[in-house]
């Protein structure tokens, strides 16, 4: 489904991502961990285009990547994104945020687009804030408003970048049960995160980056309990440790 | 002195008619500033280097001119240019409303492009990618989501400058216009009553100034998000 080969960028003088390579298949949810700093939200949003690439090419889909490949909307059409600090549109209703790249993008019509995003704003428990404008929720719920306004497009690929650091513990778990249940349906997943209980549970495969490599990738939970390389185990001693 | 009350009575309808100049004027250059002033932030926004770099020239000329001299220039240049582009070789009369329609958008523009230039900085860098995952074309992303949020951002500000223009539209007294002021000047010379006419214009700019100055506060609380 995905398949990154040999992607490096960098920003001036600093190389953010150095020869990454990776594969993300259909229905697979694959996670990306390591130290802030390594790389992690830079390649993930090169899968979408969101970040530019030096050098590598990414297939996603019928659908290639490449530096100076510059039409990239029908690739993220096929593509949902969720952010770390939500981006709802703050002056649209829930529903509107949920209606406007169906009606905009897909050119369904208002009638269409509306029940799509009530059956999936039920999905993710918001039936009763359809008409309540972003600011007017918690961020666990604009979250969750935020995962339905990317399913309103059916993705065939969603990808999370850390959508839980931003929200206070206690709402943390609300987000995770929805992306659990997406997973559990089969989606195709690519998560930036640092909930690495999610991690075990839910993931497939665990892509391990330092200093903007791929430095492990390994089963989850083989990752968890048998770390290869020297990184990986010092990465897990601090996070893990309490 | 006396003032002579019906002096204003007498006069009232001229006035009036100033008047409605002056509305249409602001009106017009409120509307033809904000839309071509908004074209300009999107173009010094853009990353065509030439794009952005004649929007910011046409902007920084703009605003580093006396309108009183754009009036002017526009009024007696224009029927050339026309001319010129028609190749009839003779200026051709547009009149002093046209003209004076033409500068106040060309000139108010450049005020209005750096508001809402900065009312697009005010949106976080996020909403923009927002708009590019989802597939908005940017055509779409800047007409449902950027420009509304920017607009609203600098709604205040908008208004003030708005108050600004309605004040300066009594500058087109140098091209002998008949707006508000220039009718009363007109009367105030005609009949000797100085002190009743300006007095009375006076009161007139006051009122519509401080309702809209009321208005942008009014506006200031109600603007937060979710708090309606």
């Amino acid at each position: 489904m995905i398949e990154i080969s040999n992607v490096s960028k960098s920003y001036g003088s600093f190389q953010v991502l150095r020869g990454c390579s990776a594969s993300v298949a259909r229905g697979e949810v694959v996670v990306i961990c390591g130290p802030s700093g390594s790389g992690k939200s830079t390649l993930i949003k090169t899968v979408n285009g969101l970040e530019t690439i030096d050098s590598g090419e990414i297939k996603v889909g019928g659908f290639r990547l490449a530096p100076g490949v510059t039409e990239v909307s029908a690739l993220r059409r096929s593509i949902g994104m969720v952010f770390q600090s939500f981006e709802l549109f703050p002056h649209l209703t829930v529903l509107s945020n949920v209606t406007i790249a169906q009606t905009k993008v897909l050119k369904r019509s208002k009638a269409v687009a509306e029940e799509k995003a009530r059956s999936l704003l039920a999905r993710v428990g918001l039936s009763g804030h359809v008409t309540k404008y972003p600011a007017q929720l918690s961020g666990g719920q604009q979250q969750r408003v935020a995962i339905a306004r990317a399913l309103a497009l059916d993705p065939e690929v969603m990808l999370f970048d850390e959508p839980t650091s931003a929200l206070d513990p206690e709402m943390v778990n609300e987000v995770l049960d929805v992306m659990t249940g997406l997973a559990r349906q089969g989606m195709t997943m690519v998560c930036v995160t640092h909930e690495m209980g999610f991690a075990r549970s839910v993931a497939n495969r665990i892509l391990f980056m330092d200093g903007g490599e791929i430095v492990e990738t390994a089963d989850a939970v083989k990752f968890f309990d048998d770390p290869q390389s020297e990184r990986a185990k010092a990465f897990l001693a601090k996070i893990l440790k309490h | 002195m006396m003032v002579d009350l019906s002096a204003i009575a007498s006069s009232w309808p001229y006035l009036m008619r100033g008047l409605w100049f002056t509305v249409q004027i602001t009106v017009v250059g409120v509307t033809g500033g904000i839309v071509f002033g908004s074209l300009l932030a999107v173009a010094r926004l853009s990353r065509n280097r030439l794009v952005a770099t004649l929007a910011t020239a046409y902007v920084n000329l703009m605003r580093s001119i006396p309108l009183i001299l754009v009036i002017f220039w526009v009024f007696f240049l224009v029927p050339w240019a026309i001319g010129w582009m028609t190749r009839s070789g003779r200026p051709v009369a547009v009149g002093a409303s046209l003209s004076i329609f033409v500068t106040f958008v060309l000139f108010e523009a450049a005020y209005y492009a750096e508001i809402v230039r900065a009312g697009f900085r005010s949106i976080s860098p996020g909403q923009y990618s927002a708009c590019e995952a989802l597939g908005l074309s940017k055509f779409h992303a800047y007409i449902y989501i950027l420009f509304p949020q920017a607009i609203r951002n600098v709604l205040p500000i908008l208004l003030t400058q708005t108050i600004v223009l309605f004040q300066d539209t009594s500058l087109v007294y140098v091209i002998s216009a008949t707006d508000l002021l220039g009718a009363a000047t007109k009367i105030a010379q005609r009949d000797g009553r100085l002190v009743e006419m300006y007095l009375t214009v006076g009161v007139i700019y006051f009122l519509f100034c401080y309702a809209a100055s009321q208005l942008v506060k009014q506006l200031q609380g109600r603007l937060a998000y979710g708090a309606r």
